[in-house]
């Protein structure tokens, strides 16, 4: 597709973000956890991506780093999409937020970290929003168990 | 005076009048509540549209008495559990079943109810017999309106046959 805005992106963000594919209808960055927040500040303040899609998680058991953050951008200006995806390892599973420039971010970390467990810095409501207060876990991780419940009611016997 | 009084004990050897009487008076009783259902739709998923295909013009389940759907449930006697109940809703579905007067029924409506369906993970609670008893299974996803009909009539086969006491446990 070829779109003017994916070549300026190439050209100014491959030598910070790192190597950039073109996939159907957007543009791909894979990068490291430091790069994002100044990444993100730019798609905003320099290249209209004024909206902020989604945030989820990749659990890649057995590999080293373990979960793939994955963020979608808009931008209303240009109609095209930007994906940029970030590694972080099991010990320390932790980005920056996005707060601070899209507010809708908030919700949408909250539910990554209910399902990933990915904690998000400088997100100061991580509380449950799918799940339950006292769900201990993360469901959407490999290594949860398929079929384990956590009920609220006892069951009746 | 000296007249026969009815024996309400149930210690005691019941007369063959006490039969006669409990049995007419249940065939009554059961009669009456048989055709006044008032549901409680505790709808939370898709089998909700199914629900009012079935309660609406072309299927008209007024036609035996259970049609007027009641939002309170403390004016319902028949829970009907539409679609998934998740563990987070189970709190809530197990105040509303025990909000309700006797007598009360619950009919599980759809697969999600009656078993959980596919849903083996840890969201869904898989059936709702496992929370609150359960009279009348109607699975299907979601079911016909011809199925739910034949529930409601296998349900009131089930209150006409069933006693019901309203003086004491045995009367």
């Amino acid at each position: 597709m070829a779109c003017p805005i994916f070549d300026t992106l190439r050209q100014q963000l491959v030598p910070v973000a790192g190597p950039a594919t073109l996939s159907p209808g957007l543009l791909a960055f894979t990068l490291t956890p430091a790069e994002l927040l100044p990444t993100v500040q730019r798609l905003k303040g320099e290249f209209g991506f004024d909206l902020f899609l989604d945030v989820t998680a990749v659990d890649w058991l057995g590999q080293e780093p373990r979960f793939e953050v994955v963020y979608h951008f808009y931008s209303t200006v240009h109609k095209v999409r930007v994906r940029l995806k970030t590694r972080v390892r099991e010990d320390d599973p932790s980005v920056d937020s996005l707060v601070s420039l899209y507010g809708s971010a908030a919700f949408m970390e909250r539910e990554c970290h209910d399902m990933y467990g990915i904690v998000f810095r400088g997100n100061a409501d991580l509380r449950p929003i799918l799940l339950y207060e006292g769900f201990v876990g993360h469901p959407l991780r490999k290594d949860y168990p398929k079929q384990q419940e956590q009920p609220l009611v006892p069951y009746r016997s | 005076m000296n007249g026969k009084t009815i024996p309400i004990r149930a210690d005691r050897e019941p007369s063959s009048a006490f039969e006669y009487i409990t049995t007419k008076k249940d065939e009554l009783i059961g009669w009456a509540r048989k055709f006044s259902l008032f549901p409680y739709p505790f709808v939370t998923a898709c089998c909700a549209m199914e629900f009012m295909a079935v309660s609406s013009t072309p299927y008209d389940t007024d036609r035996f008495g259970a049609a007027l759907p009641r939002f309170s449930p403390r004016q319902a006697d028949l829970l009907m559990v539409v679609g998934t109940v998740t563990h987070k809703q189970a709190p809530i579905l197990l105040k509303v079943y025990e909000q309700m007067c006797e007598p009360k029924w619950v009919m599980a409506f759809g697969v999600c109810a009656t078993s959980g369906g596919f849903y083996q993970n840890y969201a869904a609670v898989a059936g709702i017999d496992r929370i609150i008893p359960v009279d009348i299974y109607v699975p299907g996803c979601p079911p016909r309106p011809e199925m739910v009909i034949d529930g409601i009539m296998q349900l009131q086969d089930k209150i006409a046959r069933s006693s019901h006491p309203i003086i004491t446990r045995d009367f």
